[in-house]
């Protein structure tokens, strides 16, 4: 009896827009020009946020931040394929997905600020609060498509992990039962090569994370994670999929953390400079700029506009933030449970 | 009114909350076509389909995780972990997610979900099958923790947690599965969540126990005036009438088929010393396991408190 070949399978890496800020029209996904230029107002906005997350960490004024420097187009050109009524479930290092969706600036940065109230997510939007745990929250995400399919509701659920996720059983648990079921979700992989301090190579020895997929029956699909346009055209198909019926999709984006994996860590221990600096002539925002010019969208009196904007939302969420008074100690016993235990009852009169 | 056994007791629990709430869900390993490897779900798969009972892949982790996101989204499931000695793989999703998302999400999303499974000694069978770990459970804010101790309790408790607003873990004592039937209603109860039961009531002594030992403890109590309660939660406990018996009694002697140390029986205790301290005449004493991993079937009765270990520190407490 001959051995026969029982399955194979190719991983498709997609990407539009290249250092130089060509884009392969063919593949373009339809924007008009204020989409592509609102895409580079919330990179600038994410990337904005970001700076100032960090000086006011210098500061005291927040507490440990985990930088999203050089994952903006990861995150804006996914969160922008989102609909409004699509479930959200994010990790811990996707503001640019909240400030695209519309996350109040000032709840992100009370957040970061070690206050809880700033995960409370605003009841216009269906974003789970930041998950801490690494990769536990995907089977949250299934769990949600699985009822909003019962529900027979037309949505997608989207859920955001980072490449060291990828290696925790509920990924795995998750992308099965989600394959199984074949249920209306997207993941989407930030793969920005380090988990801390492991890279990627000790994460896996798979040659791709997108073929992981491939095992629990679902495509994944790798794209240029620096790369707006393919980011936002394979989250766009994979949502429309997702709603359609058409079950789960994994797309990793292949992205590179700039920064220190929080301000708690200095990354100079065990990466080299060298990988940092060819990364940064890979930056999503230049490469996006190299483009509008091109297109004839990009003037210094726009930058300088959008520029100003970003840092003036900013700003004001900032002052927002501070000026929110501190948690009243009673209110540790807040949202425990729908009623408080007797025994919490009496620790709540405690001195 | 029906004698049922408890596997009925809590599929007529389930079965009459699916008809009433569609937003009743059961999932877990076997539930559907299989009806349970208990029979709990019997018959459930046939009257809801396969979207309301849903047979999931072996993943405790998954099953436990996917319900948290099916409560948040607006459902109520209940997820069944085919053994208690298979949930520690779902841990992490009961402590980390489940107990906290009410919390962290500052009331935004909350958890009203149940998961249930078989626990406990006694039924001779493999590795990992009779554990009871209860106490892990308690130590979680968040969680409420309920054991029934037979059939018309099963029913009412169940009832209770499914329409609980939180999520509540609902261990099944598996040797009552079918050890004994009781009159239950089929009109809809409920038994209050946090609320112990005085089963007999005595002035000598206070007895307290909770799932597969109550029916132990009420074999040893007869020659005895004995106050007998039954806990019926867990956490959060009903301390008051814990120490209400107590202060008429002036002895405590609890019951668990848990190793000894860290068991819930700890937490009984160290509140009747700082509550009730002035009205004992004697030390609280605790019939438990022995610090050592539950045996295999053959050692099983060794390991478990049996009716005499429980008469023996009745008399021992007696004695002051
Ligand atoms: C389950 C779990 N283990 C360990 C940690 C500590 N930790 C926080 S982030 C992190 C690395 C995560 O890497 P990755 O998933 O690639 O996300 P990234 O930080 O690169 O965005 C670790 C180990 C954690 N938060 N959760
Ligand atoms: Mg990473």
């Amino acid at each position: 009896m001959p051995e026969e070949v029982l399955a194979t399978f190719t991983v498709r890496r997609l990407s539009i827009l290249n250092e130089s800020g060509d884009a392969d029209e063919g593949l373009m996904p339809p924007l008009s020009d204020a989409e592509i230029r609102r895409m580079h107002e919330l990179m600038v906005l994410a990337r904005t946020f970001d700076e100032r997350a960090l000086t006011l960490q210098r500061e005291g004024r927040l507490g440990t931040y985990p930088p999203i420097l050089g994952q903006e187009a990861a995150q804006v050109g996914s969160a922008l394929a989102l609909h409004p009524a699509d479930w959200v479930f994010p990790s811990f290092r996707e503001m640019g997905v909240h400030l695209t969706l519309g996350y109040p600036i000032h709840l992100l940065f009370q957040y970061w600020a070690g206050d809880g109230r700033g995960l409370r997510t605003p009841e216009n939007l269906t974003i789970f609060p930041i998950c801490v745990s690494v990769g536990t929250h995907i089977p949250h995400a299934v769990g949600a498509a699985m009822a909003a399919r019962y529900r027979r509701d037309p949505v997608a659920v989207c859920c955001f992990f980072g490449d060291g996720a990828t290696s925790k059983g509920d990924f795995h648990e998750g992308f099965n039962l989600a394959g199984v079921f074949r249920l209306p979700v997207v993941f989407i992989c930030q793969n920005n090569q380090w988990a801390i301090s492991v890279p990627l190579q000790r994460q896996t020895a798979a040659a791709t994370l997108a073929q992981k997929a491939v095992a629990y029956g679902f495509e994944g699909v790798q794209v240029d994670g620096n790369d707006v346009f393919a980011v936002h055209r394979a989250a766009r198909e994979a949502l429309d999929k997702a709603r359609s019926g058409g079950g789960p999709t994994f797309i990793e984006c292949l992205t590179y953390r700039m920064a220190d994996h929080t301000t708690a860590d200095d990354a100079a221990r065990y990466r080299p400079q060298e990988e940092v600096e060819t990364w940064r002539g890979r930056d999503p925002i230049l490469r996006l700029e190299r483009f509008m010019t091109q297109r004839g969208l990009w003037s210094e009196e726009y930058a300088r506009e959008t520029k100003e904007a970003a840092t003036k939302a900013v700003d004001e969420g900032v002052r927002t933030m501070e000026a929110s008074p501190p948690p009243a100690p009673e209110e540790l016993f807040d949202h425990t449970g729908a009623t408080l235990t007797p025994r919490q009852a009496a620790q709540r009169k405690e001195p | 009114m029906a004698q049922l056994t408890m596997v009925q007791a809590i599929n007529l629990a389930l079965r009459q909350e699916m008809e009433r709430d569609d937003r009743v869900v059961v999932l877990g390993e076997d539930v559907g076509r299989d009806g349970g490897v208990f029979r709990v779900t019997e018959g459930l798969l046939e009257r809801f389909g396969a979207e309301r009972l849903i047979d999931t892949p072996l993943a405790e982790s998954a099953i436990v995780g996917a319900a948290i996101g099916m409560a948040a989204y607006g459902l109520r499931p209940v997820a069944e972990i085919q053994f208690m000695g298979f949930i520690y793989a779902a841990v992490d999703q009961l402590f980390a997610h489940a107990a906290r998302l009410r919390s962290r999400s500052r009331g935004r999303y909350t958890c009203p979900l149940v998961v249930r499974t078989p626990y406990g000694g006694g039924i001779k069978a493999p590795e990992l099958h009779e554990e009871s770990t209860e106490a892990f459970f308690c130590h979680m804010p968040g969680i409420k923790v309920v054991v029934p101790s037979g059939p018309y309790s099963a029913k009412g408790l169940l009832t209770a947690a499914i329409r609980d607003p939180d999520p509540v873990l609902f261990l099944e004592p598996t040797r009552l599965y079918r050890m004994m039937r009781e009159e239950v209603p089929e009109d809809d109860y409920t038994l209050p969540l946090g609320q112990a039961r005085v089963v007999r009531e005595g002035t000598a002594v206070t007895v307290i126990a909770w799932g597969g030992m109550l029916e132990r403890v009420l074999k040893a109590v007869v020659p005895y005036d004995a106050d007998v309660i039954d806990l019926l939660t867990l956490n959060p406990f009903d301390g008051a009438t814990v120490l209400a018996s107590v202060r008429k009694t002036g002895r405590a002697v609890i019951v668990h088929e848990a190793a000894k140390t860290g068991g819930f029986g700890a937490e009984i205790a160290a509140t009747i010393a700082e509550e009730g301290i002035l009205h004992l005449r004697g030390p609280v004493l605790r019939v438990a396991a022995p610090d050592v991993t539950m045996p295999l079937p053959k050692m099983e009765e060794h390991y478990l408190p049996g009716v005499e270990q429980i008469t023996r520190t009745i008399d021992e407490v007696l004695r002051y």
